[in-house]
């Protein structure tokens, strides 16, 4: 779709776009479900039973709309929740599960990567698992320790497994519908700070394909590899740099399993420079992963030593002046492409 | 066993002082003084002031995402509280945790959980050292409802039957996880379920806290001399929403009115201590005032102190890049 195609198109948030996919797919395959704590609004109290629609509110409505025979509230109980939706999957259904916070993956972990990632292959090509598994996830909110990490590289490591990380509405929305689709298990990663985000977005339903990047801005001089909630802080640097007659690819892989690392390698072969801008903790993460991609395909293309800019290697902490330096920030995106220019 | 003057002044300041506290808590961070996620005790009183009454500094509990009340319970200092929760420096864990995960050995608590169902089988392995380590000590989790369900509460329970742990599992039934009430959400009966294990449950009226007090003392009795663990279900309600800001829709027509009109276990207290003669209203305001006095001064404290240094982002942790 050209740009100004999608322009023309209404503006809408990330969590509009994830509501509005997941209605139309409801609506469009019988077979697709939604569990998880509070995804219909909650249940048992004595007052509204809409309270919620998840706790970011991305499932807001889809309980009145399609009852909660399809939206189903369950107890905090997320071994269960994964273990269910992963056997429904197995049998029928196309469940679509949240996690609320994607650190209580921690919780229901064997039913992920010991169950469901492996069925296919384990079972010899037999089982089908299409599950999509939603959580939000980064740091920002101030939510400490155990409510703020980046899980894409742990889930990214494990074969079977498909990882999913959008940065806009318009992606957003694609993506989800590609998910549900899919007849793998998919982690579908929300970023916090990301849901009050607008773009132009599409009514219709549209497929976005999983191990294709995005061009978020197109330029010779160095390239840029953003996830997530790092992409908008990426592009931010690029147009600032562009005004100094920089110009940088910013490579949003949208998600990271499949990886997109054609694109990646292209835009390096150009670029001769490689900047990985990634919020988990920088050991085995994305960041380092392309690095080494880049390194092993495209070493004779590079000009300069890569350069990554993740968080440490810490947990998130409270305090806003600690989490704030946590973050990687645009000021150390633009200090690490400088870098790659010599100093420019 | 009836409680000394002394010890009732005590209870009460500790009641009066995690009520005044949430209070307070509520009103900083509508004023914007405190960062993130909040979730306030303010209704549970009788409950977490009724249980660490028995403990001592040595027995370790193990809080939840609610935790303010256990930790005021047990001791920990308000001042260094509310640094916390603010995200200041000189917090209990220097402002790396926050409202969500407090922790102070010193006094026996073993942490504030923010993964619901997080803390039981951590209290196991407290009261596994104890038991090891022969101290006579003991381990005190508190679940809610909700946290009721998770496996690793169950599985917890289980262990700790097996090995016979001195844990004693508190259940908060406040009857919401959330938006979700424990007539939906909890499957059967928690104090059941617990005895299916073979492990002694009961039930007490948790806004009641001579009823906690005494089910605690008989429930430290059996722990404390090596009959393994037990576990109490206290029926209470929560007065304010899941978290600091919650608009609350899931409450029903006048529900909240109704609590605090009817289901206030200071309210409760004050009654019964003035009418059996135990204590007198004068006494009460004065312990309400002094525990007004000191969370003033801490929240100043708090407000007034210096953020973190940003190097702290580097400390406590293995770091290697
Ligand atoms: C593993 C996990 N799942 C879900 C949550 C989100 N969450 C936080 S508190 C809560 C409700 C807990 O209810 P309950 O155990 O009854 O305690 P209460 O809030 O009533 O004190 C939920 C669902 C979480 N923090 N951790």
């Amino acid at each position: 779709m050209s740009e100004s195609a999608v322009n023309e198109h209404p503006v809408k948030t990330l969590r509009e776009a994830l509501n509005e996919a997941l209605h139309q797919e409801m609506e469009r395959d019988s077979r697709v479900i939604i569990m998880g704590e509070e995804v219909a609004g909650g249940a048992g109290c004595k007052g509204s039973d809409e309270a919620y629609g998840g706790v970011f509110g991305v499932t807001k409505g889809l309980g009145t709309k399609f009852g909660r025979t399809r939206v189903i509230d369950t107890p905090i109980t997320e071994s269960a929740i994964i273990g269910a939706a992963a056997g429904a999957a197995n049998t029928g259904l196309r469940p679509v599960a949240e996690l609320m916070f994607i650190d209580f993956i921690g919780v229901c972990f064997d039913q992920i990567f010991n169950q469901a990632a492996k069925f296919r292959y384990m079972f010899g090509g037999k089982a089908r698992t299409p599950i999509v598994i939603r959580g939000t996830a980064g740091a920002g909110m101030r939510a400490g320790a155990q409510h703020s990490s980046m899980l894409h590289p742990v889930l990214t490591h494990i074969p079977g497994l498909k990882v999913v990380m959008p940065s806009n509405a318009y992606d957003a929305k694609g993506l989800m519908i590609s998910a549900i689709r899919d007849d793998d298990p998919v982690v579908f990663i929300e970023h916090k700070l990301l849901y009050e985000t607008k773009c132009p977005v599409p009514d219709e339903m549209y497929t976005i394909p999983f191990g294709e990047a995005a061009f978020a801005r197109e330029g010779s001089d160095a390239t840029i590899v953003a996830f997530g909630a790092m992409v908008p802080k990426a592009i931010a640097v690029a147009d600032k740099l562009a005004k100094e007659g920089i110009h940088c690819d910013v490579i949003d892989p949208r998600t990271t399993s499949p990886l997109d690392s054609e694109s990646i390698l292209e835009s390096v072969e150009v670029s001769g420079r490689l900047i990985c801008v990634d919020e988990a903790n920088p050991r085995c993460s994305l960041a380092a992963d392309v690095s080494a991609i880049v390194a092993e395909h495209a070493f004779s293309s590079l000009r300069a030593p890569v350069k990554c800019v993740t968080a440490p290697h810490t947990p998130v902490p409270f305090a806003p002046v600690l989490e704030d330096a946590y973050i990687p920030s645009e000021a150390a995106i633009e200090q690490a492409v400088r870098e790659t220019l010599g100093g420019r | 066993m009836a409680l000394s003057s002394e010890a009732l002044h005590k209870v009460y300041y500790t009641m009066t002082t995690i009520r005044q506290f949430e209070e307070r808590m509520i009103k900083e961070f509508m004023a914007g003084n405190i960062p993130g996620f909040v979730h306030t005790y303010d209704g549970q009183e009788a409950v977490g002031v009724g249980i660490c009454t028995h403990l001592t500094d040595e027995d370790i509990i193990g809080s939840t995402h609610r935790g303010h009340g256990h930790c005021i319970a047990k001791g920990c200092d308000i001042e260094a509280m509310i640094l916390e929760i603010m995200g200041k420096q000189g917090g209990l864990c220097n402002g790396k945790g926050g409202s969500m995960h407090i922790a102070d050995f010193d006094r026996g608590m073993l942490g504030a959980n923010a993964i619901v169902g997080g803390g039981p089988p951590l209290c196991n392995g407290a009261a596994l050292s104890a038991k090891t380590l022969g101290t006579k000590n003991i381990a005190v989790s508190f679940s809610g409802d909700g946290s009721s369900n998770q496996g690793t509460v169950m599985e917890a329970l289980n262990l700790a039957g097996v090995l016979d742990l001195p844990h004693i599992f508190i259940f908060e039934n406040n009857h919401l996880a959330e938006g979700t009430g424990d007539e939906y959400a909890v499957s059967g009966d928690i104090a059941n379920r617990v005895a299916s294990f073979d492990i002694p449950a009961v039930k007490v009226d948790g806004l009641d806290f001579f009823a906690v007090y005494d089910a605690m003392e008989k429930a430290v009795e059996h722990t404390r001399s090596g009959k393994g663990p037990y576990a109490i279900e206290a029926d209470v309600i929560r007065f304010d929403g899941h978290f600091i800001g919650d608009p609350q829709a899931y409450r029903g027509e006048g529900e909240l009115d109704d609590l605090r009109a009817n289901k206030d276990c200071l309210k409760i207290f004050r009654k019964r201590v003035t009418s059996e003669g135990l204590m007198t209203d004068d006494e009460l305001d004065m312990l309400d005032a002094q525990a007004g006095d000191a969370i003033e001064q801490g929240v100043q404290r708090g407000l007034a102190a210096p953020q973190p240094a940003v190097e702290e982002l580097y400390t406590d942790v293995h770091v290697s890049y």
